[in-house]
This record gives structure tokens, C-alpha cells and sequence, in this order.
């Protein structure tokens, strides 16, 4: 098959970027969108031209480094599939295709296709973690979590902080992300004990970052890879007015 | 931006209950004397908080809505085909219709009551509101401007009521789905209820 692909090219964060045309031949439907994208930058090279740079690592969909904006959708036209798991068999033969970077203040343009999401760090270094003991593992029945509440936590854990929720939201809004982070902790009993801080720093941190604000469009669950619940926004909201109603003041 | 958007949503049920009283068949004297309990001092304290509860809901939506524009600098070439409501798309656009139509609102009602505009000559006191809503609504550039301004109020209402129970983190797997049912019928009784009182003026009152 056939495609025309209509890229964002831009030398680095400083210098203005466009759109640049790139007729691809000869695809195979069983390509992988990144196979594709390796394809035609195999072709540059042979031509001497500058490969499109984008991201990528273990192209299985878990580690959340890739992340392309493609025909107006993060991740592409699949719902609960990050780019490296789309097929170039969702694609007409002679399509045009549009790939832009993640479009976000907090999500600066380094080259071409890849943008700097170290703001999402950020966010997790505020408070996105639980202090704890070291020493040997404590014994697992010692703190009893409920199988509903085990699960609960696991389908917020699931995100992989690819940040297409934030390319998804209108208003570039890192609810999404926030609230799964916050909720994965704030639903267990170890994370409790930090609960009331932790929502406090990392929305803070969030804020400081950029983001915009979130206006429950439901954008971000949509488009979110791994199909996390903008139930876990509300969970967020309730524990951030737990915190800033019931927290103590912090020295 | 919740709370004070939950304020002016009950406010709106007692103003369209009123409201629905210009049309008893008893020539406005029910509506007469709901105006005139209006104009109990206890009354004035839930005034004014309905004028704050404007100006943060207003002030709020403006400030967030500038943030999110900025939050964006460069757009997509590609138009989004991100799946979500085309309410919640345009809630600060029907925001701005509605806006307008309370400016022009109070122009026409408080501002006469208050004595700041000029009383209408239908009207024999600065707080007989029905026959200056009735002269109004005969007007039929009026009526469909009011009817339009119905429409995108219920727009912003549909979105509105479940929203603010999400940014309030009311949010239940059992309570959710009712919710959203609930917010939809009262976008529609709201937005249907206002809207009625001027056609019936417009085509089947004569004075």
C-alpha cells in the first residue's frame, strides 16, 4: 500500500517547525506504525537526508515512551492502543496521514516528533511515592487489601505516564495522569498514610508545570491507552478537599 | 466553579417556578405576590449571594478558560477527533451567549426595578415585571433572542450538572449513571420552562 505521510519537523526546541510531505511506496499492511516510520527513515538515509525522530522503546505498549499525534488523535484511530501496537492495516491504501508531536506547554518540542515530558517526573518526585522501611519484605498478610480494592488500584497503576491524556484534553490538562498516580497509592493502606500530603504536592507540582485545568470533557479517558477511568479525576478531587479541608499545616 | 455553578443552578428552579406563575390563568396576581415576597429582606441576603455567586462562576470561567489557551500555545494542524461532548467542547462559548443575555437581562428587569433605567410605560411600578416581560416578549426579535438564549443555557446546563459533581469528586459507579440522567431532564426543564413563557406571550396571549 501507499501512504502519504505529513510530518512535523522541527531541528530543536529554539527554532520554528512545519510540516513536511513524505510519499511512502510499497508498505506493508503488517507493518507496525513505527516499523513504517523506520522505513521511510531507512529511505532518508540512503537519500542523505535527516531521519524523522520520534520515540520509542519496547514497542509492546508498556513502557510509555512512544507517543504520536496521529490524524487528530493521540496514539492514532485505535482506542486502548498505544502507537507501537497500531498496524498499518488500519490505514488506507493512499491515505494521508498527519503525525505531529503532543501539542502542550508542559510538553516541550526537543526534535521533530519527540517532546520532553520530564514535567510528568516532576510531578511523580513531588510526592508520587510511598516512604518506607528497608530491610526484608514485611510478612504479605500483615496488611490485608481487598481483592475489589487490589484490582481498583491496578487500573490506575496501569498508566505508563505516556501523557496522551494530556494530548487528548482540550485543555492540555494532566488530570489524568495526576489522579491515576494519586489514585494507585491513596486506595491501599500503605498509601494512606501519606495520602493527604502527596495529593497536596503533586497537584501543586502539576499546576507549577503548565498543565491546564481539567473541564471533565472526558477527552483523556478516551483516548488513554490503557483505558483508565476519569472516575479516578473525581477520586483525586475528593482527596485534594480532603487534604486542603482536613490536612494538617505543614511546617 | 462547581459550588457556586450548583448555587445558580437551584437558583434557576426558583426563578423559572416563578417565572411559570405570568402564565395562571389569574391575570398575574400569583406571580404579583411572589415578586412581592422577592422583596423580603431575607430574600435580599440570597441576592447577594447570587450576584457573587455570578461573579465567581464568570470570573473563574474567564481566568481557567485563559490558562487552558495558554496551557496550548501551539494548536493541532489536524483538527482533534478525540470522541467527547460537543457541550463540554463549548462550554465557555454557550458561557458567553449566556452572559449576554444576562447583561441584557438585567438591563431590562433590575436595572428598572433599581431605577437606574427608565420605566417601561406598560408598567405602572418600578417592580411590576409582568408587563414588562409580557410588552417584551410580544416583540418577536425578543422572544427568539430570549428562546436561542434558553437553548445554549440548557447546552451549558446538560454538560454543567454532572461536571460539577465530578469536580466536587461526588462520583460513584452506583450514583454516576443517575446523575447524568438527572443533569440531562433538568437541562431540559429549565431550558424548555424558560422558553415557553415567551412563545405563549408571542403567539396565544392577547392583552
Amino acid at each position: 500500500m501507499n501512504v502519504t505521510l505529513k510530518i512535523w519537523r522541527q531541528q530543536n526546541a529554539q527554532t520554528k517547525g512545519k510540516f513536511k510531505t513524505y510519499p511512502l511506496r510499497d508498505v506493508s499492511p503488517e507493518m507496525s506504525f513505527l516499523e513504517m516510520l523506520d522505513y521511510l527513515n531507512m529511505q532518508l538515509i540512503e537519500k542523505g537526508e535527516e531521519p524523522v525522530a520520534f520515540e520509542h522503546d519496547c514497542r509492546e505498549g508498556i513502557c510509555g515512551t512512544c507517543g504520536l499525534y496521529i490524524n487528530g488523535r493521540p496514539h492514532g484511530p485505535m482506542r486502548n492502543t498505544t502507537t507501537c501496537e497500531l498496524h498499518m492495516r488500519e490505514f488506507k491504501h493512499g491515505e494521508v496521514i498527519y503525525i505531529e508531536p503532543w501539542r502542550a506547554r508542559a510538553f516541550p518540542v526537543l526534535k521533530d516528533l519527540i517532546v520532553d515530558r520530564s514535567s510528568f517526573e516532576r510531578i511523580m518526585h513531588a510526592a508520587g511515592f510511598i516512604s518506607t522501611n528497608t530491610g526484608s519484605a514485611p510478612e504479605a498478610n500483615s496488611t490485608p487489601v481487598s481483592k475489589i480494592i487490589a484490582d481498583k488500584a491496578f487500573d490506575a497503576a496501569v498508566c505508563i505516564g505516556c501523557g496522551a491524556c494530556v494530548a487528548a484534553c482540550k485543555n492540555s490538562s494532566a488530570m489524568l495522569y495526576a489522579a491515576a498516580k494519586v489514585a494507585q497509592y491513596a486506595m491501599i493502606p500503605q498509601g494512606k498514610v501519606e495520602a493527604k500530603e502527596r495529593v497536596d504536592k503533586m497537584v501543586r507540582q502539576m499546576d507549577a508545570e503548565g498543565f491546564g485545568f481539567c473541564s471533565n470533557t472526558y477527552g483523556c479517558e478516551f483516548d488513554c491507552p490503557k483505558g483508565i477511568s476519569a472516575d479516578f479525576i473525581a477520586l483525586m478531587n475528593r482527596e485534594f478537599f480532603s487534604s486542603r479541608v482536613c490536612g494538617h499545616k505543614q511546617k | 466553579m462547581a459550588l457556586a455553578g450548583i448555587f445558580l443552578m437551584l437558583f434557576l428552579i426558583s426563578h423559572l417556578l416563578t417565572n411559570l406563575l405570568m402564565l395562571a390563568a389569574d391575570g398575574g396576581k400569583a406571580f404579583d405576590r411572589a415578586v412581592e415576597l422577592l422583596g423580603h429582606p431575607a430574600v435580599k441576603i440570597v441576592e447577594y449571594t447570587l450576584f457573587a455567586a455570578f461573579l465567581i462562576h464568570i470570573l473563574l470561567g474567564v481566568i481557567l478558560q485563559l490558562i487552558n489557551y495558554r496551557a496550548r500555545p501551539v494548536k493541532y494542524k489536524k483538527a482533534p477527533r478525540t470522541e467527547i461532548s460537543t457541550f463540554s467542547r463549548y462550554m465557555f462559548h454557550t458561557g458567553i451567549i449566556i452572559f449576554v443575555f444576562l447583561v441584557i437581562h438585567l438591563i431590562n428587569f433590575f436595572f428598572v426595578r433599581m431605577g437606574w433605567a427608565p420605566l417601561p410605560e406598560t408598567a405602572a411600578h418600578s417592580h411590576d415585571f409582568r408587563p414588562m416581560a409580557v410588552a417584551l416578549f410580544q416583540n418577536p426579535w425578543y422572544s427568539g433572542f430570549y428562546v436561542i438564549s434558553m437553548l445554549f443555557l440548557g447546552f451549558h446546563l446538560k454538560h454543567g450538572f454532572q461536571s460539577a459533581f465530578q469536580s466536587l469528586g461526588l462520583n460513584h459507579t452506583k450514583y454516576t449513571p443517575a446523575i447524568k440522567i438527572i443533569g440531562t431532564l433538568y437541562a431540559i426543564f429549565i431550558s424548555v420552562g424558560f422558553a415557553i413563557i415567551p412563545v405563549y406571550f408571542l403567539f396565544f396571549f392577547s392583552s
